[in-house]
C-alpha cells in the first residue's frame, strides 16, 4: 500500500477527532485552542445542541471573530450570560452542569490523573508551570473529561506523575471522597486516541490513526499500556468536516497550525 | 422625599495618594481581575513607591505579578494559577520559584475554585469554606491551611480553605461615582468578593461619572460606595489587559512578555523604562502614543435600555 500525501495538518486532525466524540453532548467546559475548534466542529456536525462554558463566565457566546483568549472581548459582546466567578465554579461546575470538560497537562497517567503543576519536586521545582487553574474543579465536576495532548511520548503518558494537580475519581475514592464525574474518558493524541469509562478503569488504547502500529503507541507510552481487542483505525477526517474548520469554523487558521 | 439630603461622600484620590494611604509595606494586597479590568496602573505605582515584603493575593498571577516581584515588591504569593496567560512563561516568577533566585519566594497554591471560596469566606467573615476540589491532589501536602471537616450532617468528609482577609483590595473598573459605587460590565470575575473580604478597597476606574449615571442603572453596580475607600480615576489603567466598551487587550504585550521576563537585565530595563521614568500612569499613556492606543480601539455595541418605572 503506497503513503497518500496527507491532505490535513495534525492539528485539524485532533481537532476533528475530538469533535466526533462530542456526539450529543449538551455542555463543554473549553478553554481557547483545539478545544474550542473541536466543540465549534462538532455543533455544526454531531452535536447541534453543545453550548461551550468558558472558564472567564462567558455562556452563549456569538464571537464577531475567533477569539484569542478565553476572555477575549468578542466573546462578551453579543453573549447570552456573563456570570461572574462564583456562579461559574460553584453553581455550574460545581453544580453539576457540564457534561465534558476538556484539559490539558504537562503529564497524565493511566487512570487519568494529571499534573500541570511542576516538573520534580514541588518545593523546588526543576520547571514551574502553571498550575491548577480550573482545572482541579473541571475534572472533580465535569461528568467526563476529554484531553487532548498534541505529543505522545514517554515524557507526558508517564508511569508516575511528578505531582498530581488534577486527581481523577480513583485518587479521590482512595480519601473516601465521591467526586461527581467519572475523570477522563478519552485521550485524543497525534497517534491515536485512549479511553477508559470511569474509576477503577485504565485508560486503554482504542484507535490508533492511520499508519501508526499499537507498538508505537505503547512504546511512546511511560506505562504498559493495554489495547483494546477492538481496536479501530480512526476515519480520516472528510472533505466536509475539514471544509467546516476551514471556512467556518477557523477562516483565518489561527489555531489550524 | 426630603428636598435636600446630604452630599454622598467624595472619596476620590489620585493614584499616588491612594496607594501611600492604603498600601503599607508588609500588607496583604489583593489585585483581583480575571484576564479583564487587572488593576496594572497600581501595581505600577506600588513599585513607584518601593513598597516592600507585600504577600500580592490573585487568582491568576500574570504580568503585573512578574513586575511587582522583579521590583522587589514581593515576599509572599498567593495564587492558582501562574502563568502569562496562554501566551508563555513569567520569567522572574520562575527564577524565584524554580532556583530562589534572586531570593525565594513563599508560594501558597490553590485552585481557581479554591480561591473564590477564601474570598467568600472572607467576605462573610466565615471560619471557612467547603468545596469538592482537592480529594486524592497532592495540593494539600504542599499547602497546611487545605484541610478537610466532617459534615456534622451527611457525615461525608468534604475539604475546606480558610478565609482570606487582605489589608487591602484593589480592583479595576469601568465607571463609578464619587463616592465609589462601581459598575462593571462583561466579566465580572471575583472582584466584588475580593472587596467584601478586605480591609480596605481602592477602586481604581476608566472615568468617574455623574451620580445619575450610576442610578440610571443600579443593578450594574457590582460594588457599592460603603466597601469602597478611594476611588481613582486612571484612564487605559487595565492596559495590557482590557476594559470591556474602552479598549481592547494588547495580545501582543502578552506575547512580547515571556523573552523581556526570561533575561533578568532586561526585565529590570523595561521597568526603569516604563515604570520608574513615568512620572504617573497618564505618563505612560502618553509614553505608548495616540497611533498605538488606536490600534486597541473598540467600536460600539450598546446594550438596549430597561425600564425601572417609577411611581406615577
Amino acid at each position: 500500500m503506497t503513503l497518500r500525501t496527507r491532505e490535513y495538518t495534525s492539528s485539524e486532525l485532533l481537532a476533528v477527532v475530538a469533535s466526533r466524540e462530542l456526539r450529543a453532548r449538551r455542555t463543554v467546559f473549553a478553554g481557547i485552542g483545539l478545544p474550542t475548534l473541536a466543540a465549534s466542529l462538532a455543533h455544526l456536525t454531531v452535536a447541534p445542541e453543545l453550548e461551550i462554558v468558558y472558564e472567564s463566565g462567558v455562556c452563549g457566546a456569538h464571537p464577531s471573530h475567533l477569539p484569542e483568549t478565553i476572555a477575549d472581548a468578542v466573546l462578551i459582546t453579543g453573549a447570552e450570560a456573563v456570570l461572574p466567578m462564583p456562579v461559574l465554579f460553584g453553581y455550574v461546575l460545581q453544580g453539576g452542569h457540564i457534561d465534558v470538560g476538556f484539559l490539558g497537562a504537562a503529564q497524565i497517567d493511566r487512570f487519568g490523573n494529571l499534573n500541570s503543576s511542576v516538573i520534580g519536586d514541588w518545593h523546588a521545582p526543576k520547571v514551574r508551570l502553571p498550575g491548577p487553574g480550573g482545572a482541579m474543579e473541571v475534572m472533580a465536576n465535569s461528568r467526563e473529561v476529554f484531553v487532548v495532548m498534541r505529543r505522545h511520548d514517554r515524557r507526558s503518558f508517564v508511569d508516575e506523575l511528578d505531582f498530581c494537580t488534577s486527581p481523577g475519581p480513583d485518587r479521590a475514592l482512595a480519601e473516601g471522597v465521591r467526586p461527581l464525574g467519572a475523570g477522563v474518558t478519552r485521550v485524543v493524541t497525534e497517534l491515536g486516541i485512549l479511553a477508559r469509562s470511569g474509576p477503577g478503569e485504565q485508560l486503554r488504547l482504542v484507535a490508533v490513526h492511520p499508519g501508526v502500529t499499537p507498538g508505537r503507541v505503547r512504546e511512546s507510552t511511560g506505562w504498559d499500556l493495554a489495547v483494546a481487542d477492538d481496536l479501530v483505525t480512526v476515519e480520516p477526517p472528510t472533505a466536509a468536516e475539514l471544509r467546516l474548520l476551514r471556512e467556518d469554523v477557523d477562516p483565518g487558521r489561527v489555531y489550524l497550525r | 422625599m426630603p428636598r435636600s439630603v446630604p452630599a454622598p461622600p467624595d472619596k476620590t484620590m489620585t493614584m499616588r495618594e491612594a496607594i501611600a494611604a492604603h498600601v503599607h509595606d508588609g500588607d496583604t494586597v489583593s489585585l483581583e481581575g480575571f484576564t479583564h479590568l487587572i488593576p496594572t496602573a497600581a501595581g505600577h505605582e506600588i513599585i513607584r513607591q518601593g513598597r516592600r515584603g507585600l504577600t500580592i493575593v490573585r487568582m491568576t498571577a500574570d504580568i503585573v505579578v512578574d513586575q511587582l516581584l522583579a521590583a522587589g515588591c514581593v515576599s509572599k504569593l498567593v495564587s492558582s494559577f501562574v502563568g502569562n496567560s496562554s501566551a508563555g512563561s513569567l520569567g522572574e516568577l520562575r527564577r524565584r520559584v524554580e532556583s530562589a533566585e534572586p531570593e525565594p519566594l513563599e508560594f501558597e497554591e490553590y485552585s481557581h475554585y479554591g480561591m473564590i471560596c477564601r474570598y467568600l469566606a472572607g467576605a462573610q467573615r466565615l471560619p471557612f469554606y467547603p468545596l469538592r476540589s482537592y480529594a486524592g491532589s497532592d495540593l494539600p501536602s504542599v499547602n497546611t491551611a487545605i484541610r478537610t471537616v466532617t459534615s456534622p450532617y451527611a457525615g461525608e468528609r468534604v475539604y475546606v480553605v480558610p478565609p482570606v482577609n487582605p489589608d487591602v483590595t484593589i480592583v479595576h473598573a469601568q465607571r463609578a461615582d464619587r463616592a465609589g459605587n462601581t459598575q462593571v460590565w462583561g466579566l465580572t470575575g471575583v472582584q466584588a468578593e475580593a472587596v467584601f473580604a478586605a480591609r480596605r478597597a481602592v477602586v481604581v476606574v476608566e472615568e468617574i461619572v455623574a451620580d445619575e449615571v450610576v442610578r440610571s442603572d443600579p443593578n450594574r453596580t457590582v460594588i457599592p460606595a460603603h466597601v469602597v475607600d478611594a476611588v481613582v480615576e486612571c484612564p487605559r489603567g487595565a492596559h495590557p489587559s482590557f476594559a470591556q466598551g474602552y479598549y481592547d487587550r494588547d495580545n501582543a504585550f502578552y506575547r512580547s512578555w515571556s523573552a523581556i521576563s526570561r533575561d533578568p537585565d532586561r526585565l529590570q530595563a523595561w521597568l526603569a523604562e516604563w515604570v520608574h521614568s513615568t512620572a504617573d500612569h497618564a505618563a505612560y499613556v502618553a509614553k505608548l502614543g495616540t497611533e498605538f492606543w488606536a490600534g486597541l480601539e473598540v467600536g460600539e455595541a450598546l446594550s438596549l435600555p430597561v425600564n425601572y418605572g417609577r411611581r406615577l
